[in-house]
């Protein structure tokens, strides 16, 4: 419980508006999409930047631990408030600060959603890919933050690769720059790619400068479906080996086509084993002969079908297959584990059959859909929580099939981070020494421990 | 009963629904109140949470949930577009009907249920101009009697509202208009804006049903939907609105049950059955028979083949057309658009946001009026921006609400009805 006073300094700082305790408002502000739980003591809706820093002085000062959160829509818990202390919503700083059309750069406050940023750009004939399938409602600080991905990294990097700077006010208060807005840029370390993806543990983001492209002319969309895994996850070597990378690579295994089809009846041939969705974007003549060539190359792979949308509207049918999957997926278990493995690209059929094996040992049905172009595959175990030991089963087997990925040189995650719910593999991926380096980075900025204490790694 | 037994004996009905929502936050796009308000409580997964913590017992019915659940328009955008088809819109009327069953009803909706309940539409004019005043008729001056008996608080007097029709529809017309041997039968159900604000609507309806050759049945003692109950959680007033409606609707033989006002075809097609017709076994099966027949002015016209080019014309030099949330939400969003854009003399523009929610939400803007205006101000923002000289929806709840929110910006863009476009050669 934080003391009346604090409270009082805190409503001082950003208005008695902005500070809630009302227990409805700290259930509101206490889960996010891991449907996990936590009540913090206080929700705070800061106004400014200078309001941030005033927030984490105090803080430090009274050592009350402090959780930044933008729309709350990550999978990992980290913007939950285990332990209690004071939500930090970041929401109210939303406003697109300038759109730079010679410089190819926007600066941005935390609060923005991805995608009204995106209509904005694009307004100007400019393009910001990164595309979590949250985008309509997630905010940008919350995906620097998570360093999220999406179907175009493929082609087009991860949020990452497109932050060229930072303000942040740092877990002791002070407010720093990061990078610039410079291309190049090598004096002192690179706090930028630092930040990103350290997921509100080691500063506040209150601005962002990032870095933007042309708008890509037209885009060209295609849903193949292939009568084995095999043949799909090999066209999508023989794509890349053959010098074209599409924009997307979205990849749907059995289990997810027999979802889908059970719900919504799309016409998907019975042979289908494997579905990817390709798309390839750019100068309109050079799509064409992308695409042509991309049907002759994956024609020996077993392809059962190929559609090919003329415009906007057939593309957008053909995404309504894998827009339709997160629905169609409570069809078989109500409760689902979301995870996000990475593997080299080559080795997504090897990756899922080892996952075939997780699943009969368990006896509990794993639905694989994703990035097949960069190797990140959403695995989902869909359990039913109302069935005892069901729980204890899919937690042993996300264990093996992390594992799975580890032993193939992939990762863990490669998009939804740690936060809480990957904390307890973590050994698997990261070896003592490597935590230890990350931790002491951890205790140099945070000395009090007071910034989102306990993601990523257990409270120390 | 004691407080638990109001919290569990409501929201047991939902419990399943409740479970469905995994916090994935898709809400937070769609939800026009969450726009205006930005924080959690006013979204979809954040007023879930919170019947799910009244369910487990561990907060109270009390203001703090009350100003939770006031914030929402009840349009249905959340359920639309959520990935696990929660029905907050419903979830959030159950807990409503718990407020008003632990806290009473509010002084304006135990008003709104005695207007709305025991009358028939013909004859609770007089009652609904005396209660209802602030909210439909502003034209009432702030020193009239009227006020005086009753003051209502709630609204401010900044609204503009449509004048009271002389003579309300229903008093207009026999009960039976017979057509041709062989055409369809069609039970039109009037609603309560279209008797008392706007009669032309009916009548344009009513023009083009003949047009066609329908015989038309206007069952003299039809009854406020109860869509106003609804918002305010008073359902036992709704489930007494439903009966006697059924009892009326069901008198005659017919093929379909048409309404030119979105939200009591929303009534009828979706909220009798789910909400009524749930909790009440025995209603069920002929509220979902009803739910079957009901359908909409411009759906029913285009279904039927109405050419446009016969019956229409434009009048204006540029229209665009606003999506009732309760039109949208039954997927009728092509029809009035094309038969628009099949009439001589009319341009339809598309607007930017045609889908999004007018800001009205039943009896939201009594409460929050200045946040119903703050959402409706994107959409004036949106229809003057297309230069059209006239918006056209179908709902006159909408049509309300748009009318306002033009008139408080001085544009001269006209509201409409989209049978009023269409009617237009047939009423000169």
């Amino acid at each position: 419980m934080l003391e009346q006073r604090i409270l009082a300094e805190l409503k001082n700082i950003v208005g008695s508006d902005n500070v809630a305790t009302d227990r409805q408002d700290l259930i509101c502000y206490g889960y996010d999409a891991t449907q996990m739980e936590f009540l913090p003591d206080a929700v705070v809706h800061p106004g400014s930047a200078d309001e941030v820093a005033r927030v984490l002085k105090l803080s430090n000062r009274e050592k009350f631990p402090v959780f930044p959160r933008g729309a709350g829509s990550g999978f990992t818990g980290g913007a939950l408030p285990k332990g209690g202390g004071i939500v930090l919503v970041v929401t109210r700083l939303n406003r697109i600060l300038r759109i730079d059309t010679e410089n190819l750069v926007a600066e941005v406050e935390p609060g923005v959603v991805t995608e009204q940023f995106q209509i904005a750009v694009e307004k100007l004939g400019l393009f910001y890919p990164p595309d979590p399938a949250s985008l309509k409602f997630s905010t940008l600080g919350g995906n620097v933050a998570e360093n999220a991905g999406g179907p175009r990294c493929v082609k087009y990097g991860v949020t990452r690769d497109f932050v060229m700077g930072l303000e942040v006010v740092l877990p002791t208060g002070e407010t720093i720059r990061t990078g610039g807005e410079t291309y190049k840029g090598v004096v002192g370390y690179d706090l930028t790619r630092l930040l990103c993806g350290s997921e509100g543990t080691l500063g506040v983001i209150t601005k962002i400068i990032f870095k933007l492209l042309p708008l890509p002319e037209a885009k060209k969309t295609m849903l193949t479906v292939f009568d084995s895994i095999d043949g799909a996850a090999k066209a999508v070597s023989t794509i890349i080996g053959g010098k074209i990378i599409p924009t997307t690579l979205e990849f749907m295994d059995y289990a997810t086509l027999q979802c889908v089809e059970k719900r919504f009846n799309l016409g998907i041939p019975a042979s289908g084993r494997a579905v990817l969705l390709i798309e390839v974007d750019g100068d309109r003549d050079l799509i064409e002969k992308q695409a042509d060539r991309i049907q002759e190359l994956i024609a020996p792979l077993g392809l059962v079908e190929c559609k090919v949308a003329k415009d906007a509207a057939e593309s957008e049918a053909l995404w309504k297959v894998r827009r339709l999957v997160s629905p169609s997926l409570r069809d078989v278990n109500p409760d689902k584990f979301n995870e996000d493995i990475v593997v080299p690209r080559s080795k997504v059929p090897d990756v899922i059959r080892v996952i075939e094996k997780i699943q009969q040992k368990y006896d509990i049905p794993i639905v694989n859909f994703g990035h097949a172009g960069d190797g990140n595959i959403h695995v989902n175990v869909m359990i039913d929580k109302s069935v005892p030991g069901q729980e204890e089963k899919a937690h042993e087997a996300i264990a093996e099939v992390f594992q799975a990925a580890l032993d193939l040189n992939g990762t863990m995650s490669g998009e939804h981070g740690v936060g809480l719910a990957k904390q307890p593999y973590i050994h698997l991926e990261l070896k003592p020494e490597q935590v230890a380096a990350m931790q002491a980075i951890k205790k140099a900025l945070d000395p009090n421990n007071i910034l989102n204490p306990g993601k990523m790694f257990p409270l120390g | 009963m004691s407080e638990k037994d109001f919290k569990t004996d409501a929201l047991k009905r939902v419990e399943q629904e409740l479970k469905k929502c995994v916090k994935c936050g898709a809400c937070r796009a769609h939800c026009p109140a969450f726009a205006a308000f930005g924080k959690e409580p006013a979204v979809a997964r954040g007023k879930v949470a919170l019947c799910q913590h009244l369910l487990k017992g561990d907060i109270e019915l009390d203001d703090a949930t009350y100003a939770a659940m006031s914030k929402c328009l009840l349009c249905g955008s959340c359920v639309e577009k959520c990935p696990n088809d929660v029905p907050t819109d419903e979830i959030v009327m159950v807990a409503r009907e718990a407020l008003a069953r632990q806290r009473g009803l509010t002084t304006f909706h135990a008003a709104v249920g005695r207007v709305i309940r025991n009358r028939s539409l013909m004859k609770f004019g007089a009652a609904a101009a005396r209660v209802l005043g602030p909210l439909f008729f502003r034209k009432v001056p702030e020193t009239s009697g009227l006020r005086l008996r009753f003051p209502l608080p709630f609204v401010g007097g900044k609204r503009h509202i449509p004048p009271l029709a002389k003579t309300p529809f229903l008093e207009r017309h026999p009960e039976v208009i017979p057509g041709e041997p062989g055409k369809p039968r069609i039970v039109f159900f009037v609603g309560c804006m279209t008797n008392f604000c706007y009669p032309q609507v009916g009548e344009a309806t009513l023009a083009l049903f003949r047009h066609l050759g329908c015989t038309v049945i206007i069952p003299k003692n039809q009854q406020c939907c109860g869509l106003p109950g609804m918002s305010g959680g008073d359902l036992e007033t709704v489930r007494g609105l439903a009966e006697k409606n059924l009892a009326e609707l069901e008198r005659y033989e017919a093929d379909y049950i048409m309404t030119a006002c979105a939200t009591c075809g929303g009534a009828l097609h979706k909220f009798y059955p789910n909400l009524v017709g749930k909790r009440h076994p025995d209603l069920a099966a002929r509220l979902q028979a009803i739910a079957a027949k009901t359908v909409d002015a411009a759906q029913l016209l285009q279904k039927l083949g109405l050419n446009p080019e016969e019956t229409g014309a434009g009048g204006d030099v540029r229209i665009t057309y606003h999506d009732p949330c309760h039109l949208r939400t039954r997927s009728i969003t092509r029809q009035p658009r094309e038969l628009l854009a099949g009439t001589p003399g009319v341009e339809l523009t598309e607007m930017e946001g045609a889908d999004r929610c007018c800001g009205l939400g039943g009896t939201f803007n009594v409460y929050h009026y200045d946040t119903s205006m703050q959402i409706n101000a994107a959409k004036s923002d949106a229809i003057i921006r297309t230069g059209a000289t006239a918006v056209v929806t179908g709902c006159p709840g909408c049509m309300m609400q748009l009318s306002d929110g033009l008139k408080q910006r001085g544009s001269a863009v006209k509201v409409v009805h989209t049978v009023e476009v269409l009617a237009r050669k047939l009423r000169r």
